[in-house]
């Protein structure tokens, strides 16, 4: 599955960069300014120095020089234009490229949310959730927030290394020598370091997931650990990977930390160096004062951006593993194009035709070999099976959220394939086992059915499905913000509301999928009359838990390892005696005794 | 915050030394400015070149001293923060592991991993960059003042203007920047919540076609969340320059306040002075912006400490008795008087006045509707809730004067989400008693009706379990959790609608299976399904937290309404 093992850094920082393309004025204003910012910063030293040099002209044989004043004072207002320039241009480079930068992650984000929308279904079925909202969040946080900082980094640190490399070596070759020899060497120090740090990072990382891993595994059973007594145990055990954690982490924290001081002490050594030999050039009369000074300026200003390189270069390195994370996320294989141009029955009253239907979730392996089937308009249909049976799968696939292998699925006539997706599932409602509401309010989400309802619509709805009731109960009623996984109302409500939704839809086919457990009786009652008023003169496939609603569906579909073994109502089937009525037996015999 | 300082006091050797280096390497710092000035002012006017050289060589011995100070100061702030992330993260799972059920209700497990994994490294890391970084900001500000005073008193007076203004300018940025940068771990949040809704209702966003709405909405959080991002970003992208200018601007001061002197009083200052000067100014401003970087770390970390604080305040309301009961001799009674429970702020009990007696070789079951308050009157015999009145005895014992320990000891308990843990199923099972003998685990195996699947399992019953059991079914869960109970051969059976996920047929074996095995143990089970439990020795219909009924299944459907509404739904009347 993986494209590439090795990071191609120049594609996927020119992928990076092609998101940057629309705000690619800014981007090179921007970048303008940081040089320009470089540039008198790199000047100002010089500047500084020649300030230096004319303060010793400024008396003259014990008498102030009024040309000495002079000159003193015109360097001193260049000094201070070129500093206020270097301030203005600072600040509004990054003014501008924070813009830059943030909108490039806006846009960012927003494609990665996009791209959600056009994946297959069956994408969503093989990865876990926590892997891809690592990506959409984590990868694209690493993204934001090197973006803006390497960038200015790298565009101030190449240029001002030039401009003070200039500026050194104009003031004087001999120096720059002694100045800079010490930079490889700190260079090459740093990296040997930096090398080893990682074998302890990665260390580290390697067990701060284990004792992540252990910690969510521990507090997920925590009521099975206090029943048991575990408790010291458990804490045994994570001691030692806490400890485990603790000498890999100070390692590589010391490591890492020893980088700044190396490339300090070197900096400091080019210091004493440049002390020295440019006060012995001062008095053999080959420089001046002030030239030390700007000197030293440099020095100081040059090991800023060596420091830089290290940590940007690891910065580079984690964000090109998370732009490739991402472009490999964007890269996905989407859902098979609309068909054009498309179709829609005429009429649309829940008619459904299976027809020699193949399919399988994975090309080599066929779930579903040969399913036949026709559905009259407005009836129930039960689907029942064991688990795995591929009751599920029947939904997937009306729904087209997979595409079958082989035959046709019709909906009055019309393939599902030849119409458009939005379209065809237009013509459905659906209630699920997982009730599935997001934050926002009570209104918000049983609008979800129909957008464009109204106010009064959606009461309606809710009326529909005894839901009103319970809804006016609340504190703020209708508008009462729902927390995630509406863990603020019970199980049952929860399902209320996904009914009144699907009742809003107003399709017509609905599909529903029966809970299994856990919803008290009364509630129970109120979501099966609920059920009931939803399935009214509608087309209805039902996988269906109760007996009740099997007992009274028009037809009963008997699932068994993908296909359909047995149709027929509950009296036909159990006359039959197969697979149906062993089932149905099976699950009563214990009742009955 | 503060708790965290002062668990910062278990290291004071540490930072002693921390300190210690960290003004070892101000004075070597701030010394090489100074050696320099003596060059310029005293060596080239007397073309001192041996002076010059012999200088040199002291310098070289502070930039000895600067680089050892420096790398001992990472070494000791690395042993420290990781030390101090280390003992944190050993006290909030110690106090976790002996919270009850009260506590992971009140602050969710999900939090607590949060709290434990992403907060403790979140403080972790910023006292890390405290230490290191940071604490040098103070030090060498004092002391650049310091060797300025000394330098030139006159001139250092221009540092009493711009000092100032620089603290404040540092200030308020750290005030504006305070507040958004805590919005933006806000914003953030909400982006990761509706990407995680947007997961999970996949399916039902595609169903009802309303892709778009959900793209809009993704939007609109992303915008917000940007928009304070940008304002963020440039308020701390302003530091620099506006540092810089004042910075600059007090070096131009300097310059031109030398000069000023040199002209009116002839030589009254040395050129070395107002170099060595211009350099203090440099060093205490670069040490001051290192220090703003605490501005941007500061909310985030004070956040997490609140909520580390928050578990380690926690008192946990499950408490040992102060002399805890000797194990009595007899075995299995269980005995509920008139007990009461309600959760803590909550306007009614969750149970009202419930009292009853299992007997060994007996079956207690418990039905009634969601939030009827069974699955929590079983959590009360283990102790996972303590009842608000009343008591519950355990052979004659009131259990709250058990040593937990020894209470639960007695108690075979399988939850309502069978939770398996990583390792092999042979660990799951002696989980329950470590003991066990591989006879005995093979034993509760078969009267958990595993046997056939555990065997047809590559390595048979050291085959490996995934973390939370997710290489097995539902079902597969619910039985090795009731072999783990099994094994244990408790006292007590308390079964929380742990039959759920199994099918008819393996429900009713195993729980034939089970009678034959706790012949002298009491039952306690809560389920959902009449099936499993019309054949108890006594029924407990509950609805609302009280007790509307109890018998066995046939006078029950006679003399009870809310026991016949839940048969009825579930069962034809004649098969009931």
């Amino acid at each position: 599955m993986k494209k590439s093992k090795t990071l191609d850094f120049k594609v996927i920082f020119g992928r990076l960069f092609a998101f940057m393309k629309p705000y690619r004025k800014g981007l090179i204003v921007s970048i303008i300014f940081i040089v320009l910012a470089s540039m008198f910063n790199s000047f100002a030293p010089f500047i500084l120095g020649k300030a230096t040099d004319a303060m010793i002209h400024l008396v003259v044989g014990g008498e102030p020089s009024s040309v000495g004043i002079k000159n003193f004072i015109t360097i001193l207002i260049v000094l201070s234009i070129c500093y206020a320039l270097y301030s203005v241009f600072k600040y509004f480079s990054t003014h501008i490229m924070v813009r830059v930068s943030q909108k490039t992650i806006y846009d960012i984000r927003n494609r990665v949310d996009d791209k959600l929308k056009k994946l297959p279904l069956n994408y969503f079925d093989t990865n876990t959730y926590g892997d891809i909202l690592s990506r959409i969040t984590n990868d694209v946080d690493t993204i934001s927030n090197s973006l803006q900082q390497s960038l200015d980094q790298i565009v101030t640190s190449v240029t001002s290394l030039i401009f003070i490399l200039i500026m050194m070596l104009a003031i004087s070759p001999v120096l720059t020598l002694i100045g800079v020899i010490t930079v490889p060497m700190a260079l090459v120090i740093s990296m040997k370091i930096a090398q080893k740090a990682q074998r302890f990072f990665k260390e580290q990382q390697d067990t701060l997931g284990d004792i992540n891993g252990y910690v969510e595994e521990m507090y997920t059973g925590h009521n099975v650990i206090s029943a048991f007594s575990k408790e010291e145990d458990v804490i045994q055990d994570f001691e030692v990977t806490n400890h485990e954690l603790y000498q890999s982490g100070w390692k590589s924290q010391f490591l890492s930390s020893t980088l700044m001081p190396i490339t300090q002490a070197m900096t400091n050594l080019g210091y004493v160096g440049v002390a020295v030999v440019s006060g012995i050039l001062v008095i053999s009369g080959k420089m001046t004062v002030g030239m030390i000074q700007s000197f030293i300026q440099y020095l100081r200003q040059f090991s800023q951006p060596i420091n830089q390189t290290v940590q940007i270069s690891n910065v580079l390195q984690s964000t090109a593993a998370a732009a490739a994370r991402i472009f490999e996320f964007l890269d996905e294989k989407e859902e098979i194009a609309e068909a054009n141009p498309s179709e829609f029955p005429e009429v649309v009253d829940g008619t459904v035709d299976f027809e020699h239907v193949k399919f399988g979730y994975l090309p080599y392996q066929t779930l579903m070999h040969d399913v036949s089937l026709h559905v009259e308009p407005g009836s129930k249909v039960a689907i029942v099976g064991p688990t795995g049976a591929g009751k599920t799968t029947l939904i997937n696939l009306l729904l087209r959220f997979y595409d079958i292998n082989d035959g046709s699925i019709r909906m009055n006539g019309v393939d599902v394939r030849k119409m458009k997706r939005a379209e065809l599932r237009e013509i459905f409602g659906m209630v699920l086992q997982d009730t599935w509401l997001f934050t926002g309010t009570i209104r918000e989400n049983i609008r979800y059915g129909k957008l464009n309802a109204t106010d009064e619509e959606v009461i309606n709805a809710a009326k529909a499905a005894h839901a009103d009731e319970f809804i006016r109960m609340l504190p703020g009623g209708y508008d009462m913000v729902l927390q995630e996984g509406a863990t603020n109302i019970a199980q049952g409500e929860r399902q209320l509301l996904t009914i009144a939704r699907a009742i809003l839809s107003d399709a017509p086919i609905m599909i529903l999928d029966e809970a299994t457990s856990s919803i008290d009786t009364r509630t129970e009652v109120l979501i099966q009359d609920a059920m009931a008023t939803l399935m009214k003169g509608r087309t209805s496939f039902v996988i269906a838990h109760r007996l009740s609603t099997i007992r009274d569906a028009d037809m009963i579909i008997y699932m068994q390892s993908g296909d359909i073994k047995e149709t027929g109502t509950h009296e036909s089937l159990l006359a039959a005696n197969g697979l149906y009525a062993k089932l149905y037996n099976s699950q009563f015999a214990e009742n009955n005794g | 915050m503060t708790k965290v300082f002062k668990e910062l006091g278990h290291f004071k050797i540490g930072i002693i030394f921390i300190v210690i280096t960290v003004i070892g390497n101000v004075i070597a710092s701030l010394a090489l400015p100074n050696y320099l000035s003596t060059i310029i002012n005293e060596s080239i006017p007397n073309k001192d070149v041996l002076g010059i050289i012999s200088i040199g060589g002291t310098m070289l011995i502070f930039v000895l001293i600067g680089a050892v100070c420096n790398i001992a100061t990472g070494y000791f702030s690395s042993k420290v923060s990781m030390g101090l992330g280390k003992n944190m993260r050993s006290n909030v799972f110690r106090k976790i592991q002996y919270f009850s059920q009260t506590e992971f209700d009140q602050f969710s497990t999900s939090s607590l991993i949060t709290r434990t994994n992403n907060d403790i490294i979140q403080v972790q890391n910023f006292i890390n960059m405290l230490l290191r970084v940071s604490l040098m900001a103070p030090f060498m500000f004092v002391g650049g003042i310091i060797m300025a005073l000394s330098k030139s008193a006159t001139m250092s007076m221009i540092l009493l203007i711009s000092m100032p203004v620089m603290i404040v300018v540092v200030l308020l940025i750290g005030k504006f920047a305070t507040p958004l940068s805590k919005k933006m771990q806000e914003k953030i949040d909400k982006i990761n919540l509706v990407t995680r809704e947007k997961l999970t209702g996949i399916r039902v966003a595609r169903a009802f076609g309303t892709e778009d709405y959900e793209t809009e909405r993704f939007k609109e959080v992303n915008a917000d969340f940007m928009k304070n991002s940008i304002k963020m970003n440039t308020l701390m992208g302003a530091m620099t320059p506006v540092l810089s200018l004042v910075l600059y601007a007090t070096t131009v001061a300097l310059l031109a306040f030398g000069g000023y002197q040199i002209v009116t009083t002839i030589n009254g200052i040395m050129i070395g002075d107002v170099i060595a000067v211009i350099q203090y100014v440099m060093q205490i401003m670069m040490s001051v912006m290192l220090l703003s970087m605490i501005f941007v770390m500061y909310p985030r970390a004070a956040v997490s400490a609140a909520r580390i604080n928050e578990v380690m305040d926690t008192v946990e309301a499950i408490q040992e008795p102060a002399i805890p009961a000797s194990i009595p001799q007899e075995k299995g009674v269980l005995e509920f008087k008139d007990v009461v429970f309600g959760f803590e702020g909550a306007d009614h009990p969750v149970i009202k006045n419930i009292s009853f007696t299992s007997n060994p070789g007996e079956i207690t079951a418990i039905i009634g509707s969601t939030g009827c308050g069974k699955s929590v009157l079983i959590n009360l015999i283990p102790r996972f809730y303590d009842v608000l009145s009343g008591e519950i005895l355990l052979d004659g014992i009131n259990i709250k004067n058990y040593k937990i320990e020894d209470l639960r000891k007695k108690i075979g308990y399988v939850p309502q989400k069978a939770f398996l843990f990583k390792g092999t199923i042979s660990d799951n099972i002696q989980f329950g008693d470590e003991n066990a003998s591989e006879d005995r685990i093979e034993e509760a195996i078969r009267i958990a009706q595993s046997y056939d699947f555990v065997t047809a399992k590559e390595g048979g019953f050291e085959a490996p379990i995934a973390q939370g059991g997710s290489n097995v079914s539902g079902g597969q869960k619910q039985r090795l959790a009731i072999a783990r109970a099994i094994v244990r051969k408790p006292e007590v059976y308390i079964f929380d609608d742990s039959f759920s996920a199994l099918d008819f047929k393996t429900d009713a074996a195993l729980r034939s299976a089970l009678m034959k095995e706790a012949k002298e143990a009491t039952v306690i089970l809560v389920a959902q399904r009449v099936s499993t439990i019309m054949h108890a020795n006594r029924i407990l219909v509950m609805e609302n937290g009280q007790c509307v009924g109890m018998g066995k299944h046939e006078d029950l459907l006679k003399t009870c309404d809310v026991y016949k509404e839940i048969v009825y739904s579930q069962l034809s009347k004649e098969e009931a």
